[in-house]
């Protein structure tokens, strides 16, 4: 019989402890594909976040480190500065990244840090049971925004791609979702390219992709792919934010 | 022996290349600047790294990351940026990963001052950080004990797969006196559990998670028991002139050094004082001070802080003597007259 599908190497049997409907699992499988696509499986290193995410190290069928909340930019660069030609990435959610590990990511990014990020917003903290995460979008209904996000009170969401694409440091900058098939084709597109430019010695390189949280949004999974592409891609348009690869051709 | 004039904190950059520190992480705060000056000179003359990070906090944490790596790596801080690291301490040492961190002591709480001061006692050898560890913690009294710690520090770490600390006052960071520096050394133990990305032989996981009460009941009970061997075997204190003493002071680093004056001064008066001086504060050497408690009278812990080591000579005397405390705060240096009065205070309190 002909084998026409299986599941990538890159990922353990483990199964995945992530919600019914949530994209995670899907964000997962394209790293895991890209990694063995670009045969870097037996040279990497990745970074485990603390969110819904925590258990990556149980996923991703490489060497992992497990760091503290928002710190993962700063773990992968010492594991990186210690080992430059490995394959070194950081695997966060919007808490992780967007609040507590503002500062690590900003200064990995501004450094040119040889890593990739992947960093996933769902506009909400899944983990601790759906509280206002710096992501939530005006408005937003949350555990600690019960009455709706409201911006005059506790500010605005971070636009995380519009804000490092500006720092120097920043080799590739992408948002992408995984709301379609189409998306999950470029999505998946964009990873490997991160990927690419990291192991061709680049600079910093994030792909952002929007995920659902059908759990903690309290929608089915398929209204929170709807959600996603009616609230969350106009407050965060896809494309690529930068890309100097391209600019150098 | 070729004896070089150094600056403390400069001589213990030195001694953390000669041990084979390759990977440095830091952040500026007085009075320890010197370290990661130093190192941005050296680290790239030797093919190591040196960065200056955003924050303690990610300095720290890019330790975690190197010390996962496998790599000899080291970062300096003084007090308040040693409070910001503790976070990542504590998953350093719940992950069992080995590294070096010097500790500046300067005055606090707060922002505090920039003079030197022992007040950081509890923190560095009581936890600091949540959970339960320990760190083995080594406080050198001069330029050449601070230069010999870092240098042993790092086959420590590597040995018990646990953060060493060097605890020095600012006095040890700021001082210059003549030391000989050791070999560099040239071979390194293999560290297999290292996440190197190295394909063969199974995936490595560096993580302090374990969401299972009875599999993280065990972790605890593993370090719990790694503790108990060092507490056996790393045990160190200096004892000076204790033979034959009445009256023993505690005191350790810079402290230490004023009290050795203080009890050749107390010796020509006819007073028989000696000097235990803690070199390693965790593992505390409370079996040499129960032993110096059965013939000696009495006992004054001299400390930079408001009494902190003061409860562990206690723990170790278990009541057998009177233990005094006197100290001096926040940035001010005790001077040997004080020492030696209070001593005598002390012994006329004590029992005959």
């Amino acid at each position: 019989m002909a084998v026409v599908f299986s599941k990538t190497k890159m990922l353990t049997d483990a199964p995945l402890h992530y919600c019914p409907g949530c994209t995670h699992g899907i964000i997962h499988r394209l790293a895991a594909e890209v990694l063995e696509e670009l045969g870097v499986g037996d040279r990497t290193i990745g970074v485990a976040p603390v969110g819904c995410a925590v258990f990556a190290y149980n996923y991703f069928n490489c060497d992992m480190h497990e760091a503290s909340h928002g710190r993962a930019p700063a773990v992968a660069t010492g594991i990186k500065r210690s080992l430059p030609d490995r394959c070194v990435f950081t695997y966060q959610g919007d808490g992780d990244l967007a609040s507590i590990g503002t500062a690590e990511i900003v200064h990995a990014c501004t450094r040119g840090e040889k890593f990739t990020t992947i960093f996933v917003n769902n506009a909400i903290y899944g983990m601790t049971g759906g509280q206002m995460a710096p992501t939530t979008l005006p408005g937003q209904v949350t555990t600690t925004s019960p009455y709706g996000r409201d911006v005059n009170h506790c500010g605005y969401p971070v636009k995380v791609c519009e804000m490092l694409s500006t720092l120097d440091g920043a080799y590739y900058i992408a948002r992408v979702s995984v709301d379609s098939v189409k998306n999950v084709i470029n999505a998946k597109k964009c990873i490997k390219k991160a990927f690419e430019y990291q192991l061709a010695g680049k600079g910093f390189t994030m792909v952002e992709v929007l995920s659902s949280c059908p759990t903690n949004w309290g929608l089915t999974p398929v209204e929170a792919l709807k959600w996603v592409r009616e609230k969350m891609i106009p407050y965060y348009p896809l494309g690529t934010f930068k890309d100097k690869g391209a600019e150098e051709k | 022996m070729e004896k070089h004039l150094m600056k403390g904190a400069e001589a213990i950059a030195e001694a953390a290349v000669l041990a084979g520190c390759r990977q440095f992480f830091g952040y500026p705060i007085t009075p320890q600047n010197q370290i990661p000056e130093y190192m941005s000179k050296r680290m790239p003359q030797v093919g190591g790294c040196f960065l200056q990070a955003e924050s303690e906090v990610a300095a720290i944490n890019m330790v975690y990351g190197a010390a996962g790596s496998g790599a000899r790596v080291m970062t300096s801080s003084s007090s308040p940026g040693i409070s910001l690291k503790q976070e990542g301490i504590s998953y350093i040492a719940c992950a069992e990963l080995p590294c070096v961190i010097v500790n500046i002591v300067r005055g606090g709480p707060g922002l505090g001052g920039i003079q030197p001061a022992q007040s950081d006692y509890f923190q560095c050898t009581k936890g600091g950080g949540h959970g339960d560890y320990r760190l083995l913690v080594l406080a050198p009294d001069s330029v050449q004990e601070a230069v010999d710690f870092t240098y042993m520090a790092f086959d420590l770490a590597d040995k018990y797969r646990n953060p060493v600390l060097i605890l020095g006052d600012g006095m040890i960071g700021q001082m210059m006196e003549p030391v000989v520096m050791p070999e560099a050394k040239t071979e390194f133990p293999e560290k297999p559990w290292a996440a190197t990305g190295r394909s063969g032989s199974g995936r490595r996981i560096i993580n302090s998670l374990y969401i299972d009460p009875a599999e993280l009941e065990q972790v605890n009970l593993r370090l719990m028991h790694k503790y108990e061997q060092m507490a056996k075997a790393e045990a160190r204190c200096e004892e000076y002139m204790t033979d034959d003493a009445d009256i023993i002071i505690a005191a350790y680093g810079t402290t230490a050094r004023i009290a050795k004056k203080s009890i050749k001064e107390l010796r020509a008066k006819g007073i028989k004082a000696g000097l235990l001086r803690p070199i390693t504060l965790w593992p505390f050497p409370s079996e040499t001070f129960a032993r110096a408690a059965q013939r000696a009278k009495c006992i004054l812990t001299v400390e930079m802080s408001c009494g902190q080591m003061v409860e562990d000579v206690r723990l170790a005397v278990n009541g057998r003597i009177p233990v005094e405390f006197y100290g001096r705060v926040g940035g001010m240096i005790p001077s040997w007259r004080e020492i030696m009065d209070n001593a005598e205070k002390t012994l006329k309190g004590g029992k005959e």
